[in-house]
């Protein structure tokens, strides 16, 4: 695969990065004006609206809270479950990654109790703009954690072989898994004040 | 970052532990102004700028761009443009889509 693709373990002498990086990068920018997209139509709608609720008089700020929280200390958790690598310590990687993974599902967990007591009070897309958009977002972000959650997994327990063959692409491949996680944090701590406490 | 040494790494683990306890704080702090019911405008300036620290920090410290290569900044320019245009070019035409919505 090494020779088909080249520069994915050591940088490119020209970027300087190595080309996962770089790819990843550029799908994080996709990514941006995905989100970006959301987040214009959001200030529109509610620009354009005659009145428009505040987050938290519909919505459970303790909920969101805690979830705020599980969600940053993931993002510490797949950081130091990189660092790890870096100091060639396998078993310290796997106990990160899992608490990683165990957080996430954790925050998968709170989201769809939230959804459920929404469904129960029969508020669904349909019932406001507001709702429209929240489920929108929040939905969209919450995929975006369960895709998280795959890839980790995969590297977890069976991608994680490739450490014994190449350890440097192997930490290769956690970072880039890292930018795309730290990405999905840093999109929530917009989400969070936008949707629950404006 | 690509060959950073065992030491410099063990260096790193203690300022992502303090940016972990900033997060945090930022957390609450946010949660805690939410409820002093502000007027909106001063609650979106407090909100959005304490999520602008948040996510700055969460950029620079844990995806590295503190120490990242120029190249991956300009990707980051370049994203920001169009991002702006992507903000910024409904706002101009909103007019004709407010009276979609209302």
């Amino acid at each position: 695969m090494s020779s088909l693709i080249r520069y994915i373990s050591r940088p490119h002498p020209i970027t300087g990065v190595t080309n996962a990086k770089l790819g990843t990068w550029c799908f994080l920018a996709s990514e941006v004006m995905l989100f970006g997209a959301l987040f214009s139509a959001y200030i529109l709608l509610r620009t354009g609206a005659s009145s428009w609720p505040r987050g938290s008089e519909l919505l459970s700020v303790p909920l969101a809270t805690f979830n705020t929280l599980v969600l940053i200390t993931s993002s510490v958790t797949m950081v130091m479950a990189w660092a790890s690598l870096m100091m060639k310590d396998l078993s310290k990687y796997k106990r990160y990654m899992g608490f990683t993974i165990l957080l996430a599902l954790t925050f998968l967990v709170v989201k769809g109790f939230e959804y459920g007591h929404k469904f129960e009070h029969h508020h669904f897309p349909s019932t406001s703009t507001f709702y429209a958009i929240y489920f929108t977002l929040t939905g969209l972000h919450g995929l975006h954690v369960l895709g998280g959650v795959i890839v980790n997994t995969y590297f977890l327990l069976p991608g994680s072989k490739l450490w014994e063959t190449e350890p440097e692409q192997f930490t290769g491949r956690i970072e880039c898994a890292g930018l795309y996680w730290h990405f999905v944090d840093l999109v929530w701590i917009f989400l969070f004040p936008v949707l629950y406490l404006l | 970052m690509e060959h950073a040494t065992p030491e410099a790494i063990k260096r790193h683990v203690k300022v992502y532990i303090s940016v972990f306890v900033a997060l945090a704080f930022l957390t609450v702090v946010t949660v805690i102004v939410s409820y002093l019911k502000l007027s909106l405008v001063y609650a979106i300036i407090v909100a959005l700028s304490i999520a602008t620290i948040k996510g700055s920090l969460v950029a620079a410290y844990f995806m590295h761009l503190i120490s990242e290569k120029k190249i991956i900044f300009w990707v980051l320019v370049l994203t920001l443009v169009f991002f702006l245009a992507l903000l910024i070019t409904p706002a101009l035409t909103g007019l004709e889509i407010r009276s979609y919505v209302s």
